[in-house]
C-alpha cells in the first residue's frame, strides 16, 4: 500500500527527532522560577515611579507602562518558547505565532494610528 | 473513456491494521495525526489571540482616556489577591508542562499527580477570583447591575482601607463616572477569561479520567500535549491581564 | 447545428451510476447527520446555504417591492429598516461567506490534495451544526421581530437607541462566525499537513491557494467580529459600556473593530469564488491558468492586504484625516493582485480553445461583472470621491456586483462545473446556459440604475425617496424580477438532474485535477488508494496520455 507520506520534503528521521522533543524538567523548573521572580518584579516597579521620556513638545512617553508590559513580553516569551515547545517546533509552527502576533499588533497599531493622530499632543 | 465502477463495485480492499488504534484513518502516519491535530490547536490559538485582541483595543483607549480614573478603579483591587492568583497560574503552567513530560515518558502515576495539581492550582484560581469578585460585589462596584456606587472615587477618605494604602485624591463628577468604564473592562476581561479556566478545567477532569485508564501513556500524548497549549495560552491572558488591570499606578 | 463543445460523456445506454459512492455507502438520517464524510458535510451545507439564500432573496424581493413607489407605502420605515437589515444579515453570513468554501471547498479540498478527508472531520460536521443554529437564531430573531440595526450592527444605535432584537441577532452571528472560523482551520491544516505524495505547494489548483488565503482571512478576522458582538451584548445588556459615549465610551472603537474583521470577510467572500473561476476558465480554455505563480501570489497578497484597509469604510465617521490618508493609499494597493487575476484569466483565453458551457458563461459574467464592481471600489476608496458617494446607492451597487455579479455567479459556475462530480449526472446543458443568460441580464437590469441613483444622490437604506429617482428604480425592481428567474431555475433543473440527468462518468469535462481522475459520485474515501502527484497543475498533455494510455488498455483488452 502507499508509504508513509512526506509531502513536507523533511527526512522522516529528523522530522520524528524535531517533532518529539522532550523537554527536561529541570528546565521547565528554571522557567519558573525565572517566572516568579518576574513576577514578583512587575508587581515591586509598579509601585515606583519610573518618570517619563518628553520625545518632542506634547509627546511623552511614562516608562512605568513601558516597563511593565516589557516584563509581561518576556514573560510571555518564556512560556511560548519553553512550556508551548516553540523553541523545538517545526519552522511551520514558528512561523504561525509571528503571524498570529503580526496580525494583533496590526489591529492595535493601525487603529491607534487613528486615535493618536486624532488626539495629537493629549496623549 | 471507461468509468472507474468496475473498482468501486469491486469494494475497496479492507487495509490491515498496521497502524495503532489511535491512529484515525484519513491519516496515512501517526506522525501526520500529531503533527496536523497540533497546528490545528496552534490555529485556534491564533483565533483566541485576535479574540482577546478586541479586548485589549478597548482595553487600551479607554485606559487612555481614563487614566486617572482607571488608576483609582485599580487600587480597589486587592494587590495581594491579584499576585496570588498570578502565581497560582504560573505554578499550574509549570505542572501542565510536567503532565505533558508524564505523558511523553510514559510515567502514568506522574501523569496523574501532575494533571490533579493543575486541577487544584486550577480551581484555586478560581475560587481566588471567586472572593475578588465577591468583594466587588460588596463594594458596589459591579457596573450596571448592582447600584453602581462611585464613593469611593469621589470621596476617597470614605473607603479607609484603600485610602490608608494610596492616599487617592478626590476624582471630578466626569471622571468618577468612568471607573464604571474600567470595572466594566474589568469585568469583561477577567470574566472571559474565567470562562476561559472553566472550559479548561473541565477538559482537565475529562483528560484525568481518560489518563487514569491508560489512554495518555502508551506514546499517544497528543491529547495533553494540545491541552496544555490551550492552558498555557489561558496563562499568557492572564500575564498580561495582571499588569493591565493590577498594576496601572501603585506609586 | 451543435456548439462546440468538450464535454464527453459515456455511452449512455451501458453506463451506470458507480454502485458504491459517498452517497449510497450508508442510508438513514443519522448516517446523514452524523457523519464525517466531507462530502456529505458539503451536501448538507449546500442545501442549508440554498434555503437560507431564498429567504435573503425573499427580502430582496420585498426591499425591491418597496422602492417602485417613492413613498414608504408598501411598509412602514421601521419595518423596512428590518427588511433591509434582515437581508443583509442572511446574505453576508448566512450565505456569501460559507457559500463556497462550505459547499464546494468541503467537497473538494480534501479530494484536490489527495486527502481522504479534511484534518479534522468531526469538527467540521461540529461547523455545519454550528452553522444550523446560528441559522435557526437568525430565524427566531426575523420570527419575533427583525433587528433593524443594518447589518453592521452600528453603535450606540444598537446598544442603546433601540428596541429590537440586536442581542439574538448579534449571537447568530457569533455562532455563524464560528462556524466559518472552524471551516477556515480544517481548510489550512489540510492543505498544510495532507497533501498526497509529489503534490508540492505550486502543483496545487489555484482553488486551493484562494481558499487557503479565505481561510486565513476566516481564521484571524473573525475572531475580533466575535469579540466586538460580545461586548455590544453585555453593552446592551448591562447598561454600561465601550462604544457609547453617553457612558464615556467610543462609537469609532466599534467601527474599528467592526470593519476590521468585515473588510476581511468581503475578501473571504470573493477569494474562494475566484479560485473557482481559476479552475473553470482554464478547463474551458483547454489551458492551463496564465501565470499560475502570479495568481497563488495574488491570492495571499489579497488576504495579507486585507487586513490593512479597513478604514476605509470609515471615511466619514470621524477618523482623522491622515488615518483616512493612510488607509486611501493602502486601499489602492489591494486592488493590485485583484487585477492581476483577472488580467491573467484573461490572458488564459487568449490562444486557448474556448468553449462556453454553462460554467464558462457564469465565469465570463464574473469577469465583466467583478472588473466593473471592483473599478467601482476604487472610486470608493478614494477618500474624495467617498465623500459623496458613500451611504448612497453607489455603494449598495458597487458591493452587489463583486458580491451577486462576482461571488455569486463565481458560485453558480462552481456548482454547475462540479455537479457531474458530485451527483455523477449532468445538469441540462441548454436550459441552464439559458439561466445563465436571464441571470446576467437581470442582474445589470437592476444593478446598473444604482450606480446612477447613488451618483444622483440616492441614499441607501432609506424607505422613501424623491419622486425624480423612481424611474431608475422601477427598472431595478423588474431585473430583480428576472434575475429571481435566473436563480430559480437552476433550483429546478438540477433537481430534476438528479433522477434525468445524463451519466456523466468519470471526466465529462476532460479537465486535470485529482478530482477528476476518480469516480463520479466519489467513494467516500475519495480514492481506492491515495494518489501520488508527478504533474504540473493543468497538465492537459499529461490529461492526453493518460486518455491514451487507457484507450491502448481498452484495445488490449
Amino acid at each position: 500500500m502507499s508509504e508513509p507520506s512526506q509531502s513536507n520534503g523533511q527526512s522522516a528521521q529528523g522530522e520524528y527527532r524535531e517533532q518529539h522533543h522532550i523537554v527536561s524538567p529541570a528546565i521547565y523548573a528554571v522557567i519558573l522560577f525565572v517566572l516568579l521572580c518576574a513576577t514578583a518584579l512587575t508587581c515591586g516597579m509598579s509601585y515606583i515611579d519610573l518618570g517619563e521620556w518628553q520625545i518632542a513638545p506634547g509627546v511623552t512617553l511614562f516608562w512605568n507602562p513601558v516597563v511593565a508590559i516589557a516584563i509581561a513580553c518576556t514573560k510571555m516569551s518564556l512560556v511560548v518558547l519553553f512550556f508551548m515547545h516553540i523553541k523545538y517546533s517545526r519552522r511551520l509552527t514558528k512561523l504561525t505565532v509571528v503571524s498570529g502576533l503580526f496580525v494583533f499588533l496590526t489591529l492595535i497599531g493601525m487603529t491607534l494610528t487613528d486615535y493618536m493622530s486624532r488626539a495629537w499632543g493629549r496623549w | 473513456m471507461s468509468d472507474s465502477s468496475a473498482v468501486a463495485n469491486g469494494a475497496v480492499a479492507e487495509e490491515p491494521h498496521d497502524h495503532p488504534s489511535y491512529q484515525r484513518h484519513h491519516f496515512e502516519t501517526v506522525d501526520q495525526q500529531f503533527d496536523a491535530t497540533n497546528f490545528a490547536m496552534w490555529i485556534f490559538l491564533l483565533t483566541e489571540v485576535m479574540f482577546f485582541g478586541g479586548l485589549f483595543m478597548a482595553y487600551l483607549i479607554m485606559r487612555n482616556w481614563y487614566y486617572r480614573a482607571f488608576v483609582e478603579g485599580s487600587h480597589q483591587l486587592s494587590i495581594f489577591w491579584g499576585t496570588a492568583n498570578t502565581t497560582v497560574l504560573i505554578i499550574s503552567s509549570f505542572t501542565m508542562a510536567m503532565a505533558v513530560w508524564s505523558a511523553q515518558t510514559r510515567r502514568q502515576r506522574a501523569l496523574l499527580t501532575f494533571l490533579g495539581l493543575t486541577f487544584v492550582l486550577g480551581v484555586a484560581f478560581l475560587g481566588i477570583k471567586g472572593i475578588e469578585w465577591h468583594e466587588k460585589w460588596v463594594k458596589h462596584h459591579v457596573p450596571g447591575i448592582h447600584e453602581y456606587s462611585e464613593q469611593a472615587f469621589l470621596n476617597p477618605a470614605s473607603d479607609p482601607e484603600v485610602y490608608k494604602e494610596y492616599h487617592d485624591q478626590p476624582l471630578s463628577p466626569a471622571m468618577a463616572s468612568k471607573t464604571e468604564e474600567y470595572f466594566f473592562l474589568y469585568f469583561a476581561m477577567t470574566g472571559m477569561h474565567a470562562l476561559h479556566m472553566v472550559i479548561g478545567i473541565g477538559l482537565l477532569v475529562y483528560i484525568f479520567f481518560r489518563a487514569r485508564s491508560g489512554a495518555y501513556t502508551n506514546g499517544h500524548y497528543t491529547y495533553v500535549e494540545n491541552f496544555g497549549l490551550y492552558w498555557h495560552f489561558v496563562d499568557i491572558i492572564w500575564i498580561f491581564l495582571y499588569p493591565l488591570l493590577y498594576l496601572i499606578s501603585r506609586y | 447545428m451543435s456548439a462546440p463543445t468538450i464535454v464527453v460523456l459515456p455511452d449512455q445506454s451501458t453506463a451506470r451510476i458507480p454502485k458504491m459512492n459517498f452517497l449510497s455507502k450508508e442510508n438513514g438520517l443519522l448516517s446523514w447527520l452524523l457523519t464525517s464524510d466531507h462530502k456529505r458535510i458539503a451536501t448538507l451545507y449546500l442545501i442549508s446555504i440554498t434555503f437560507f439564500f431564498f429567504i435573503g432573496g425573499a427580502l430582496a424581493g420585498l426591499i425591491r417591492l418597496e422602492l417602485l413607489t417613492p413613498q414608504s407605502d408598501l411598509m412602514a420605515a421601521d419595518t423596512y429598516n428590518k427588511v433591509f437589515s434582515m437581508h443583509g444579515l442572511i446574505m453576508v453570513f448566512l450565505f456569501l461567506v460559507p457559500s463556497v468554501p462550505a459547499t464546494i471547498g468541503n467537497f473538494l479540498v480534501p479530494m484536490m490534495v489527495g486527502a481522504k478527508d479534511l484534518a479534522l472531520p468531526k469538527i467540521n460536521l461540529l461547523s455545519w451544526y454550528l452553522y444550523i443554529a446560528a441559522g435557526c437564531m437568525m430565524l427566531y430573531t426575523m420570527a419575533v421581530g427583525g433587528v433593524d440595526t443594518g447589518w453592521t450592527f452600528t453603535t450606540p444605535l444598537s446598544t442603546h437607541y433601540l428596541n429590537t432584537h440586536v442581542i439574538s441577532a448579534g449571537l447568530a452571528v457569533f455562532v455563524a462566525g464560528f462556524s466559518s472560523i472552524l471551516t477556515g482551520l480544517n481548510f489550512i491544516v489540510t492543505i498544510h499537513k495532507m497533501r498526497c505524495p509529489g503534490m508540492t505547494w505550486f502543483r496545487l489548483p489555484l482553488f486551493i491557494w484562494s481558499n487557503y488565503a479565505a481561510s486565513i482571512l476566516m481564521v484571524l478576522g473573525t475572531p475580533v467580529l466575535a469579540i466586538t458582538l460580545v461586548l455590544v451584548v453585555l453593552e446592551r445588556t448591562v447598561h454600561i459600556g465601550v462604544f457609547d459615549p453617553a457612558y464615556g465610551g467610543d462609537p469609532l472603537l466599534f467601527q474599528h473593530l467592526f470593519w476590521f474583521y468585515s473588510h476581511p470577510a468581503v475578501y473571504i467572500m470573493i477569494l474562494p469564488g475566484m479560485g473557482v473561476i481559476s479552475e473553470v476558465v482554464s478547463t474551458f480554455s483547454r489551458k492551463r491558468v496564465f501565470g499560475y505563480t502570479a495568481v497563488a501570489f495574488s491570492s495571499v497578497a489579497i488576504a495579507v492586504f486585507a487586513f490593512f484597509v479597513w478604514a476605509h469604510h470609515m471615511f466619514i465617521m470621524g477618523i482623522s484625516n491622515y488615518a483616512a490618508l493612510v488607509f486611501s493609499l493602502l486601499t489602492m494597493l489591494v486592488a493590485v493582485p485583484s487585477a492581476i487575476k483577472i488580467f491573467n484569466w484573461s490572458f488564459t483565453l487568449y490562444k486557448g480553445s474556448v468553449t462556453f458551457e454553462t460554467p464558462m458563461l457564469y465565469a465570463f459574467g464574473f469577469m465583466g461583472l467583478f472588473t466593473i464592481g471592483g473599478m467601482t471600489g476604487v472610486f470608493l476608496g478614494s477618500t474624495g470621491t467617498d465623500i459623496h458617494l458613500t451611504e448612497t446607492y453607489f455603494v449598495v451597487a458597487h458591493f452587489h456586483f463583486v458580491m451577486v455579479g462576482g461571488m455569486l455567479m463565481a458560485f453558480l459556475s462552481g456548482i454547475h462545473f462540479w455537479w457531474p462530480k458530485w451527483t455523477g449526472r449532468m445538469y441540462p446543458e441548454k436550459l441552464s446556459q439559458l439561466a445563465a443568460l436571464v441571470t446576467f441580464i437581470g442582474f445589470n437590469l437592476t444593478f446598473f440604475p444604482q450606480f446612477i441613483l447613488g451618483t444622483l444622490g440616492m441614499p441607501r437604506r432609506y424607505a422613501a425617496y424623491p419622486p425624480e429617482f423612481q424611474v431608475l428604480n422601477v427598472f431595478s425592481t423588474a431585473g430583480a424580477t428576472v434575475l429571481g428567474i435566473g436563480y430559480l431555475l437552476p433550483v429546478l433543473y438540477l433537481t430534476w438532474s438528479l433522477r434525468y440527468g445524463a451519466i456523466a462518468g468519470d471526466n465529462p469535462w476532460q479537465a486535470t485535477g485529482l478530482e477528476w481522475q476518480t469516480q463520479s459520485p466519489p467513494l467516500t474515501e475519495n480514492f481506492p488508494e491515495i494518489p501520488i502527484m508527478d504533474h504540473e497543475a493543468y497538465d492537459y498533455e499529461w490529461l492526453e496520455k493518460q486518455n491514451l494510455a487507457r484507450q491502448q488498455q481498452e484495445e488490449v483488452v
